[in-house]
Formats: structure tokens, sequence, C-alpha cells
């Protein structure tokens, strides 16, 4: 017994500053990769390059956002990728026919319903979303091909383009909806309803049900929402560029669970916050921004992501092991 | 005597659809199920067999390797460039020690210092993506010479008749076969799947079952990189991208299950055969190329599905 009782003692020398820190270690890595940078090149911290980042960041950042309500729930969507592509092909090739707005509001419902559909075939087969979103991913990319006959698509009314290019100092209109629909997701996890749903189902479904929580129509919604981001960033991303192409997003949704994971969300559900997704997708952002300022050639920034994720789940490790000893 | 049809659904529901899909193609058009057509489609498949028949111990376990696509670019990279400084015989061992040597360190790190999965694979493709550009300097690599080497015999050759790809994936399978069913480390790589708290307390080696699950899952790997590289005789910095998800899909459309516990490479083999034979039907009755993802997107769902209601008893969750 004595043993049990001198343990947490001598552990509670670690301050609960130091906890909490370790806890949310992505911004303390954030801040010490943006100090590296600046030391490293003057080009770095510049008001105009920290927009640029936040930009850059964005379109991952809002696929994120999906992706973490998702993967708090102990699913995960594989399908962003495809479903960014899709909405960006439809917002773009829908224009002649039936307008912009009425366009993007097609690309954006398609995404959505994408989604939802995700979402019903997950609850209703039993089917691990998994398996469901990674046929999505095959077959959503067949959508995008079949639309667009395997070719980019190009704006006809290049007035399309300057829809985003709305800035309140250095940042664009895409980092303020990034970080608006963070911040408002946010505002859902932790102070309503669904959001407290979210970590409850999550964390212990069989609980959450007896507890009377609709775990399919939660699910459900959440999947839309995943569908619904997705369309937003693929519709951003349509802007931006004045063009879509059909290879669009490849390999993104990897990059969102990355930047997700890194945040510290767990991927087993139930645990996270869109706070440490966003300075996961930061972090993703600033790296990558960093490495091209000081003219590295692209594999080093492949090999430092990967060595960053793995160091991640190292650190994880050791600050639930001294969870564990306290 | 009735029918049990569930039972017969739950066992072979599987060759059922394979059987119906193969005979509705084979009326519509003649030249789907000729033995020439037949060699052609399991060439085609044997590169992602062979990765598949790895990657199967690993899910077996209840683990995933994302890994394998970015592995098998680095591989046939360094397969193709080596046949140019070390010969062909030392180029395929140099590739086979390396495909071990990933896959030793995704079992360290899954298997011994038990990180996720998912997250240790999915760095994993990152970091060999840049290490392939980092060995390549970013430029597509060839066989120099490729007439006067036997290394083409692996992509290109055929023993009487029969392509040695086919033959490389089909006595792999065997192989792979005999350890999964037959042999401890099979039954092993069984237990840690379906309860690896239960297979501890039976004295198995989980740590050690998971690290050579990888392992083979990089060998395998290695092995396809070499029928890669002997079949394309270079090799471009992003040969292998999305392999790692097609190999996913044909072991799931073979009815092994992700959660791991249950699983055969006869269902792999069946699986990755089917994903060919959609591909190639498809294509044979005039369709473009990318209609062949929505089929399998709409396959993936219905053969799981009906996997998952015939087990349960009931079509809805």
């Amino acid at each position: 017994m004595t043993a049990i009782h001198t343990t947490p003692q001598r552990a509670g020398a670690m301050t609960h500053a130091t906890r909490a820190l370790l806890r949310n270690h992505i911004w303390l890595f954030l801040v010490l990769a943006i100090a590296v940078f600046s030391g490293a090149t003057p080009y770095f911290l510049t008001t105009n390059n920290m927009g640029n980042i936040l930009t850059q960041g964005a379109f991952i950042g809002i696929l994120a956002i999906g992706m973490t309500l998702v993967i708090l729930n102990g699913e995960i969507d594989l399908s962003v990728g495809a479903n960014l592509a899709l909405a960006g092909a439809l917002a773009i090739g829908l224009q002649p026919a039936v307008g912009v707005w009425p366009a993007i509001g097609l690309a954006f419902l398609t995404s959505t319903a994408l989604g939802v559909l995700n979402g019903l075939l997950v609850v209703f087969s039993g089917m691990h979303s998994f398996i469901v979103t990674l046929g999505g991913l095959i077959g959503i990319r067949g959508l995008v091909f079949v639309y667009t006959g395997e070719n980019a698509l190009m704006v006809e009314d290049f007035s399309y383009t300057e829809l985003a290019e709305v800035y309140l100092g250095p940042l664009s209109l895409t980092a303020m909806i990034f970080l608006g629909l963070a911040a408002m997701f946010q505002w859902v996890l932790s102070s309503t309803r669904h959001g407290r749903e979210t970590y409850s189902v999550g964390d212990n479904i069989e609980a959450a049900h007896d507890a009377g929580i609709n775990i399919k129509r939660h699910k459900v919604i959440n999947f839309g929402i995943c569908g619904a981001m997705a369309g937003i960033a693929g519709i951003l991303l349509s802007m931006r560029l004045g063009t879509a192409e059909p290879n669009a997003g490849r390999i993104w949704e990897l990059w969102t669970i990355i930047a997700v994971v890194l945040g510290g969300t767990r991927l087993q559900g139930g645990y996270g916050s869109l706070w440490m997704t966003v300075g996961g997708v930061l972090t993703l952002a600033v790296l990558r921004n960093g490495l091209r300022l000081l003219n590295t050639p692209n594999y080093v920034e492949l090999m430092v992501m990967g060595s960053v994720l793995i160091l991640a789940l190292g650190l994880n490790r050791l600050v639930e092991m001294r969870e564990g000893a306290r | 005597m009735t029918i049990n049809w569930r039972g017969l659904l739950q066992r072979h529901g599987l060759i059922l659809a394979f059987g119906l899909f193969l005979a509705g193609v084979a009326l519509g058009n003649d030249a789907f199920l000729t033995p020439g057509n037949i060699l052609d489609v399991l060439r085609q498949v044997s590169i992602t067999g062979l990765i598949a028949l790895g990657v199967t111990f690993v899910v077996v376990t209840g683990r995933l390797d994302l890994s394998v696509g970015s592995m098998l670019t680095l591989l046939t990279v360094i397969v193709v460039d080596q046949h140019n400084t070390l010969g062909p015989g030392l180029a395929i061992l140099c590739t086979l020690l390396a495909g071990l040597a990933i896959g030793a360190w995704n079992g360290l790190l899954v298997g011994y210092l038990g990180f996720n999965a998912l997250i240790v694979t999915l760095a994993m493709l990152s970091l060999l993506n840049g290490v392939t550009l980092w060995y390549s300097g970013g430029s597509n690599v060839n066989v120099v010479g490729a007439d006067q080497s036997w290394f083409g015999v692996f992509g290109r050759g055929s023993v009487a008749g029969i392509p040695v790809p086919v033959i490389l994936f089909l006595g792999s399978a065997g192989a792979a076969s005999f350890l999964l069913r037959r042999t401890v480390f099979g039954r092993s790589v069984y237990a840690v799947g379906g309860n690896q708290v239960t297979s501890v307390f039976s004295g198995i080696d989980a740590r050690l079952t998971v690290f050579c699950a990888y392992l083979l899952s990089g060998l395998a790997t290695a092995l396809a990189a070499v029928v890669m590289g002997s079949r394309v005789m270079g090799a471009q910095n992003t040969i292998g991208q999305g392999y790692e998800l097609t190999v996913l899909a044909g072991i799931i459309l073979g009815g092994t299950s992700l959660m791991g516990g249950s699983g055969s490479i006869w269902r792999t083999v069946i699986g990755i055969a089917m994903l060919g034979f959609i591909q190639n039907g498809l294509l044979l009755m005039g369709f473009p190329y990318y209609v062949q993802w929505l089929v399998t997107w709409a396959i993936i769902i219905a053969a799981v599905w009906i996997d998952l209601a015939a087990k349960r008893g009931k079509v809805f969750a």
C-alpha cells in the first residue's frame, strides 16, 4: 500500500501546467518549428508569409475539421480526397449550364450527400467505416473521371477565381473560412449536445447507446458534416486554381489523417479537439512552407513529415506512461 | 433434406458471386474465358497479388500495412538501380534484404513498441516516398542493356506457356497458405488477431508474431518489386502509388475481416483475381478503364455487406 501512496507524491512534482503542455504538445512543437525557421531564414516570419501558410494549410485544414468529428466517433473517412475532387469538378463543370452560385450549391450538396451515404452504409450494414470509405475513395474517384471524362475542367468565366480573392490584412477568405469553421465546430464539440454525444459515442458506444443516444443518426450527421467539409474545400480549391483536375486531392485523405493524429486526437475515438487539429494542420503547413523557403528538396519534406509523425507517437506514449505512473 | 442456405451463402457466397460474375461477362463476350485471357489477367494481378499475400498476414493479426505502395516504389527503384551496378543476382538479394529491413522496422514499431499500425505505416508511406526521391534524385531509372540480362525472366518470361509472374504468384500463394494454415506460426497469427490478450496468456509471443507478419509483408513486397522492375525494366518515382489501397480492396473483397483473426490466403487470391477480372471484363465490354472503379465500389460494399448479413442472420445492423 505504501508504494502506491508514495508514487503520486513523487510524480506530483510534475506540475499541472507541464502536464497540460505535454497533452497539447503539438502547440509546443509548432512554436518550436516557427522559432527554428524564423532563425534560419528572414523570409519566414513575415506577415505575408504567415498569411500564406494559413491559406496553404486551409484546404487540408477544412478536410481535417470533418475528419476530426468522424475520428472522435471512432470512425474514419478515407473518401474525402475524392469527394473534394468531385466538388471542384461539379462547381466548375456545372457553371455554363446553371450559373455560378447554383453550381457551387449543387457541388456542396453532392459532397454532403456522399458523406451521408457513407454514414448510412456504415450504420446500416455494420461494416467498418474503413471498408465503406475505402470503397468510396475508389468509387467517388470513378465518378469524378466519368463526369470529367478524365480531362481537367477549365473555368470559362475567370471572375469565378476572384470570388476567393478577398483579404483581411494578410488573411485570405480561404483561411478565414477554415478558422471560422474550426471555431464553430469547436463550439459545437464543447458546448452543444451533439458535441457531448460525439465524445460519448467514441469513448464507449455501448454506454452511449444505453444512455439513450441515437447512435445511427448521430454518426450519419458526422459523416455528412465530413462530406460537407470536403465539398467546401473542393469548391475553394477550384476557385483558387480556376481548374478542376480529376486527380485533385489524391492521397489528401492520408495527409488529413496525419494532421488530425499529429494534433493529438486519438484514432480510437473519444479524445481530442479541434484546437488540437488546428495545431496539427498548422504544424504540417509550417513544416512544408519553412522547408520550401530553405530550398530543401522535396524529399526532405516527406521524410521530415514521416519522422515527425512517428516522433509524435513516441511522445504520446511517453505522456501516457507518465500519466499512468501518476 | 433441406439446404442450409445461410450457411452455404456464408461459406461459399464469395465463390458463388465470383462464378456468377464470370458467367455473366462470358455470356456477352467470347474472348473473356479463354485460356490466353485468363493467363493475361493473372499476369496483370500478379504484382498486386504478391503484395496482398504478405499483407494478409498483417491483416489477420488485426493490423494494417499502408506502407506497401511506397515500399514497392522504393524497392523497384533499388532493384533497377542496383542491377546496373551489382548485376541482377546481387540486386535481387539487396532488394529482398531491403524489404525485410523495412518490414522489420514496421514490425518493431507496431509489434514491440505497440504503436498504432495505421499511423506508423502512414508515416512510413511518406518517409519511404522521401527516401525514394532522395535515392533516385527524382529521376527515372532504367535497366542498362535490358536485352543482355536474364533479369527480364521474372516479369516477361514464361515456362510452358505460363508466365513466370503467375508461377511466382501462385507458388508463393501455396507457400503462404501452408505457412498460415499448417504451422505453429500461422496458428499464432490467427490467435493474436482473434484476441491478443488470450493469445499472450496461452503462451504465444504476440509481439514476435506481429513482427514476423510485417517481415512477410516486406518480403512479399520485395518479390513484387523484382517482378515489377523486371517487367518494366525501369522505375518511376510514383510506380507503386495507390497499391496499398488496391491490395486492401482485394483482401477485403476476399472476405478477410480487417478486425483480424479470420481470413485466408485463398480468399485473398480470389479477391485479387476478382479485381483483375472486373477490370478485364469491363474493358472487353468496351467501357473506359475508370468505370471499373465504380463497379469495384459497388462490389466491395455488396460483398462485405452480404458476408456480414449472413453471419448475423439479418440484413441491417
